[in-house]
């Protein structure tokens, strides 16, 4: 099972290095160099490093929320919708809390609501697939462009500081502390987000919810005759996705910015798929996948003056291509065989 | 207000949504043939803009030839659709994890081969598209043509009954002799034409290709495909609703009527969740759709 896994997985990296190594041949730049410049910008320096891990933490988060929608058998592509929304209110918490608010409660607070609101973006299209059997693949979509125009117009007729695009910045003592490696914007956020995968992780092993949530995902019908709601369970899965992803405002807002901003973590949430699948839904494959992809993130921009940054949204492509191509086949293969 | 009304009766107005529907009729009349082969589509977003990046670079090539330009189109989204029916019909990958897949690549490779090209992360050199007035074009009366021919073929020949067979049941259409997997490569290549010619539309009929510029619309095409049940004609009515939408909401921002134009830009996006909750309950969807065949 797992040597198998791990075949799918080296079979999709090793794609993604040739295909990248064509993409950079194509512009005209030498592969040897343009990967060495990668890592030595990236895991060469503390600064490298820190940055890594500053990227790493949503990529859990967003990982981790496309996870636990797969695990139910839906598939989640509006993380990114979710985490916009999460961050706003995350920072809109922050800046309208007294500033004499404790520490560790402003956090709270603020991620808190985050969460919540992250997590009611993910629930709406749970519930109308759980109610009306709406696609959630081009709801959740929908939902993308809908929150960041919704964002948009708050943030402009409301809450942004005039002729900026971000808002207020929020109180001191919401900040997370930095991790040091000389200036670079790792925080606190990064432990967070670990223990949230290892409780996702225990909540879909150790409780009832979790294990007839994984059932709905194995096979709707036996589950529902088992006894299971599947509304229940879509709408669930759909709004704790939508929480985790909500979470990453953390990282940006407290963590770093100290206010929400117009674009933020763009990209990220689509990333998140790419994460949940190379890390096969698994929590400990997902920090190292999100650890592999936040590599790729900040190193993509260190290698910009020779290749177009472009290069990483293509080689997570390419990955997701191989993994889901090399997944079914090797299943394939084994249901043939007659293993299971 | 009365100005208002005045521009929504107008002929421009006219041209104005059929201009718009028309990417998204295309794209959906090509989802409407691989979601028939049982093949889900997600895709479709992915292959338009390749569709729209490959028209534009050949329009610029040919200086504006636009049969150049539309074969470039066509050609970029057969190809995408090509890898797509390696991955999902060859392969058997999921197919909403591939289509998503796709999606990204062509977000990524069309900025890419822009800066390789033309040296620009954002738009395609400015090049000379179908022109301001459609119902001169013959490009538009070929491409209104295209509704009545997709759906005859679907409905009406031999190829058209094997698309609709593999799709309801692949066990049954296997046992006949017929290759299910090659109907469905036919049926995703098909779509692929479609869907890139849809692309090819949306960049010419503006001033060139822009990053990102399919903007969601493979997606609001593929939820006009479930709004039509699966049959081009009303898949293609159903697009209809969308670019009248659309037209609505560009007419509105020139119009000052109280609503923030960042809230009227999301019409065409809600309008799409509305309709997804109230029409899918009625319509029934190909019974193999989405499951790769698996003969025993």
């Amino acid at each position: 099972m797992l040597r198998r896994e791990l075949a799918t997985i080296g079979l999709a990296l090793l794609t993604a290095l040739v295909a990248g190594s064509v993409l950079i041949l194509v512009v005209g730049e030498s592969p040897l160099v343009v990967y060495q410049l990668l890592l030595k910008s990236t895991w060469g320096t503390r600064y490298g490093i820190g940055q890594v891990l500053f990227k790493t933490t949503p990529l859990v988060l967003t990982g981790l929320s496309v996870a636990v929608a797969f695990k139910v058998g839906l598939f989640n592509i509006g993380a990114q919708g979710q985490l916009v929304a999460g961050s706003f209110v995350t920072a809109l918490a922050g800046a309208y809390l007294p500033p004499g608010t404790p520490g560790p409660v402003a956090v709270v607070l603020c991620v808190g609501a985050g969460m919540v609101a992250g997590g009611l973006v993910g629930a709406l299209p749970g519930l109308l697939k759980a109610r009306y059997g709406a696609h959630e693949v081009i709801n959740t979509i929908m939902l993308n462009f809908i929150v960041s125009a919704l964002v948009l117009w708050a943030g402009n007729s409301l809450f942004f500081v005039a002729y900026t695009t971000h808002t207020k910045t929020v109180i001191a003592s919401s900040h997370l502390h930095h991790l040091g490696f000389e200036g670079s914007a790792a925080n606190t956020s990064l432990f967070f987000a670990l223990v949230l995968a290892a409780l996702v992780h225990l909540f879909l092993t150790r409780t009832r919810h979790g294990f007839e949530w994984r059932a709905v995902g194995f096979g709707q019908r036996a589950a529902e005759n088992a006894g299971v709601s599947l509304k229940g369970a879509f709408i669930g899965a759909m709004a704790l996705s939508g929480a985790l992803a909500g979470a990453a405002g953390a990282n940006y807002v407290l963590g770093y910015k100290h206010y929400f901003e117009r674009d933020i973590g763009s990209g990220v949430g689509f990333m998140g798929i790419a994460v949940a699948l190379l890390g096969r839904n698994h929590p400990a494959g997902i920090v190292a996948s999100a650890l592999l992809f936040a590599t790729l993130a900040h190193g993509g921009l260190e290698v910009s003056e020779l290749v177009p940054k472009e290069l990483v949204e293509i080689l997570q492509a390419v990955i997701i291509l191989a993994v889901a191509a090399a997944s079914a086949y090797s299943m394939r293969r084994r249901v043939r065989a007659g293993v299971d | 207000m009365s100005d208002l009304i005045d521009s929504l009766l107008s002929l421009t107005f006219l041209a104005q949504v059929l201009r718009i529907t028309m990417p998204y009729a295309l794209a959906a009349m090509g989802g409407s043939v691989s979601e028939r082969s049982g093949v889900t589509n997600i895709a479709l977003e992915g292959i338009m803009l390749m569709g729209a990046f490959a028209a534009a670079a050949g329009a610029y090539d040919s200086g504006g030839a636009i049969s150049v330009s539309l074969s470039y189109g066509m050609a970029a989204g057969i190809a995408t659709a090509a890898l797509y029916a390696l991955v999902v019909v060859t392969f058997k990958a999921d197919q909403i994890v591939a289509g998503v897949a796709i999606n990204m690549l062509a977000y990524g490779i069309t900025p890419y081969l822009l800066k390789m090209f033309y040296n620009s992360s954002s738009n395609s050199p400015v090049i000379e598209g179908l022109g301001g007035n459609i119902f001169a074009n013959p490009v538009f009366w070929l491409a209104v043509l295209l509704v009545p021919v997709v759906h005859v073929v679907i409905a009406y020949t031999r190829w058209g009954l094997r698309v609709r067979a593999v799709g309801d049941h692949p066990e049954a259409a296997d046992t006949l002799g017929v290759s299910v997997d090659g109907v469905r490569w036919q049926a995703v290549l098909c779509s692929g034409a479609l869907a890139g010619l849809g692309g090819a539309w949306l960049s010419l009929s503006g001033s060139g290709f822009v990053a990102g510029m399919s903007a969601g619309r493979g997606y609001i095409a593929l939820a006009a495909v479930i709004m039509g049940s699966w049959r081009p004609l009303w898949a293609c009515a159903a697009c209809l609703l969308f670019g009248f939408a659309e037209a609505i909401q560009v007419t509105l921002q020139t119009f000052d009527i109280g609503i923030p134009n960042e809230l009227v830009q999301t019409f065409p996006y809600v309008l799409t969740m509305i309709t997804l909750a109230g029409f899918i309950g009625r319509s029934r969807a190909p019974a193999a759709i989405g499951r790769p065949y698996e003969p025993d």
